[in-house]
């Protein structure tokens, strides 16, 4: 038995842990499916208990990494357990990117779709699900299926994750590109308003945009954010003499392997917050590599772990457009009550996929991270559920680990049609995670 | 299933009519339990009680037949599914002077008071080992912590149960599931009805917040209130020829 626990390292659970080398080891070991079932797990980046089975059996996927390119099309078909970080190294020294990447790289493609991530190229690209074009998935029948988006089941696949079967390939579409580099514009906001009407008014201009608050700024600052908009560089774009497509990314820093509890508290966060925000200059047609321009915080290994033994949670809700109410009402009580939250992210989304329990819709979307230490946090994050419900928002089924049953179901209209495909394709429930018992899926 | 912030989901309290085991659900279900079984004898007799928003159900339990403590578990995982709070809670405390005239009365407390909870527990612990979560709330209490004149039989069923709890968390290292030992001192409650309350005492609305606290920080002991550990680390260490001039 291994304990396994989501990024946020909240709640483990044991489980045993099998890492199969092909789809037909997939096939065999979902065959003989143990009775607490099978879980499907990737890198672990989910942040909550999606890729946990307390008591069962978890398929570690990160073995099956297989992929092709077609170098005409830019179709790569790549193997479920492949991350994005060895796809991208590969990828773009041949001048292609990935349709959409979330902020780390360490994900893998099967947890890709299982979540229908997003990345800063939403509103323009919407998620991961809307660029593919086929699916291997490995079914409770121990059978493998190849799903195109006219199935059903292929959109209970996409953000449904990992509930309805082994994603051991997928096929999608990528991204002709000139350089391995973004050209970024930057820039301060005032308050939240201000964030905004600013990106409403200028995202389309943008493939990439997002914007990080500075949610201990209160009164007139309220919601000030630095907002960071970019377009992947053209090669005139480059100093001479650059290699266009160089990409190396790594690790530059490790997280100390353990940091106490409270390391994160008001005083730290605030002034950290200061620092990156003044840091933070404003300036257009800034060059920029990929890795620090979409992923900063892969520069720090095993950063999860500053925030100490009790672990985090991240928040992250979306409220439809129309609901900004709701969102300015969610960012003034966490501003008032000083709530420590490192690097808030908000993003204006575009349309979303057919995936039934795909997270993204049209609207804006906030994600926090907070200490699972604080007092009261419980309540406050109910409440904040309920205001987010009544606005006909949701949160993010790979982001959560606290939600109940009742607040899913209320967030997630489309739940019975997916339990209804889910429950065809797999009866007698052989796949189910610790987040699929505890939101009752 | 405990979820990131140390709520859970379901609760099972054998011996469901126990004011601190009642007092410890209404807790859950404040904090977020939606299902609980109570199991009592007769239960089934009348209407759930309503605690809460929470979904209740109700399975009959006899503390004193261990043949039946298997079914009644695995009964209650069938209706709420993973147990992830069971709370034995059944008990009773009788007089020492009863005792000393029925001494079969005596042998039949200490059954209930001992051997009940380790039937019971036992079979919890096997259901928590195979969800690989899942904690077991033994109420123990500082009467078994250094048996006294006063209350031996009681006192030695508590010490029974107290070092059972304690070898059973061991036994359970690593699996997941865990065991929380919960000391109180005197109670004021209906079980001590009509007693004068011995300093230190609690209510049981004060042993189930320390007990949701506990399961908050996944304690392996709880004292209520807390001094009493300190006091008690004192207690055992008082000679025989004065610890059995006790007054009580």
């Amino acid at each position: 038995m291994t304990f396994l626990t989501g990024w946020g390292r909240t709640a483990p659970t044991p489980a045993r842990l099998a890492r199969p080398r092909s789809a037909e080891e997939v096939a065999e070991l979902v065959r003989r499916a143990p009775g607490r079932g099978v879980a499907v797990r990737g890198l672990g980046r989910s942040y909550g208990d999606a890729a946990q089975n307390s008591g069962g059996l978890v398929l570690d996927c990160t073995a099956l990494t297989s992929w092709s390119l077609d170098e005409t099309t830019g179709l790569v078909t790549a193997a479920g357990g492949l991350s994005l970080h060895d796809l991208m190294g590969a990828l773009v020294p041949l001048g292609w990117f990935v349709p959409v990447t979330p902020g780390t790289r360490y994900v893998t493609v099967g947890g890709a779709v299982a979540a229908d991530v997003h990345g800063k190229n939403h509103h323009a690209d919407s998620s991961f699900g809307a660029h593919l074009r086929s699916l291997t998935l490995v079914t409770a029948d121990g059978v493998g299926r190849t799903l195109t988006p006219g199935d059903e089941l292929f959109w209970a696949t996409v953000g449904g994750m990992g509930l309805t079967g082994v994603i051991t390939e997928a096929v999608f579409q990528c991204l002709p590109i000139e350089t391995s580099r973004v050209r970024v514009d930057v820039t301060r906001t005032r308050d939240l308003d201000h964030t905004l009407e600013t990106m409403e008014a200028t995202d389309h201009r943008y493939r990439y945009t997002v914007a990080w608050i500075d949610l201990l700024a209160t009164g007139a600052r309220m919601g000030r954010s630095v907002l960071t908009r970019g377009e992947h560089a053209t090669r005139d774009e480059l100093p001479r003499g650059a290699d266009p497509l160089a990409f190396a990314p790594g690790s530059l820093l490790k997280a100390p392997a353990w940091a106490p509890n409270g390391l994160l508290n008001q005083v730290t966060v605030r002034a950290f917050n200061e620092a990156w925000y003044r840091r933070s200059r404003p300036g257009t047609g800034l060059i920029q590599k990929l890795a620090p321009f979409f992923h900063p915080l892969d520069s720090v290994d095993g950063w999860n772990r500053v925030y100490g033994s009790h672990g985090f949670v991240q928040y992250q809700f979306l409220v439809p457009f129309g609901e900004e109410a709701t969102l300015r009402r969610i960012v003034s009580r966490l501003s008032a009550l000083g709530v420590v939250s490192f690097l808030t992210v908000l993003k204006r989304f575009g349309p979303g996929t057919p995936g039934m329990l795909s997270f993204p819709a049209p609207g804006w979307t906030l994600a926090l991270d907070i200490p699972a230490g604080r007092r009261g946090l419980a309540g406050l994050l109910r409440e904040f559920d309920g205001w987010v419900a009544g606005a006909g928002g949701r949160i993010y089924l790979a982001k959560d680990s606290r939600m109940s049953a009742e607040t899913m179901a209320a967030m997630y209209p489309r739940l019975a049609e997916w339990r209804k495909v889910r429950d065809e394709v797999d009866p007698a429930g052989v796949f189910r995670s610790d987040l699929a018992r505890r939101l009752s899926l | 299933m405990k979820n990131a912030l140390g709520a859970v989901d379901t609760v099972l309290l054998l011996g469901g009519r126990s004011e601190i085991g009642l007092a410890i659900v209404e807790r859950l279900v404040r904090d977020g339990a939606r299902r609980v079984v109570l199991a009592a004898r007769d239960a089934t007799a009348g209407p759930p009680p309503v605690i809460g928003a929470a979904e209740v159900h109700l399975l009959d339990f006899d503390a004193s037949r261990p043949e039946t403590h298997g079914e009644v578990i695995e009964a209650a995982a069938k209706l709420v599914g993973d147990l992830d709070v069971v709370i034995p809670a059944f008990g009773v405390l009788g007089s020492q002077r009863t005792y000393d005239a029925d001494p079969v009365a005596a042998a039949e407390a200490v059954a209930v008071n001992y051997g009940g909870h380790v039937s019971a527990g036992l079979f919890a612990a096997r259901r928590l080992r195979e969800q690989g979560h899942g904690t077991l709330v033994v109420l123990s209490s500082v009467a078994g912590v250094r048996v006294r004149r006063a209350n031996f039989v009681y006192g030695s069923a508590k010490a029974g149960l107290d070092g059972f709890a304690q070898g059973l968390g061991d036994a359970l290292h690593g699996s997941g599931a865990r065991v929380m030992v919960v000391r109180p001192g005197f109670v004021i409650g209906r079980m001590t009805e009509g007693m004068s309350p011995a300093p230190m005492s609690s209510t049981p609305g004060q042993v189930a917040d320390a007990v949701i606290v506990g399961l908050r920080v996944d304690a392996e002991v709880v004292w209520v209130p807390g001094r009493l550990r300190v006091f008690f680390a004192v207690m055992r260490m008082l000679p025989r020829a004065v610890w059995r001039r006790m007054p009580r």
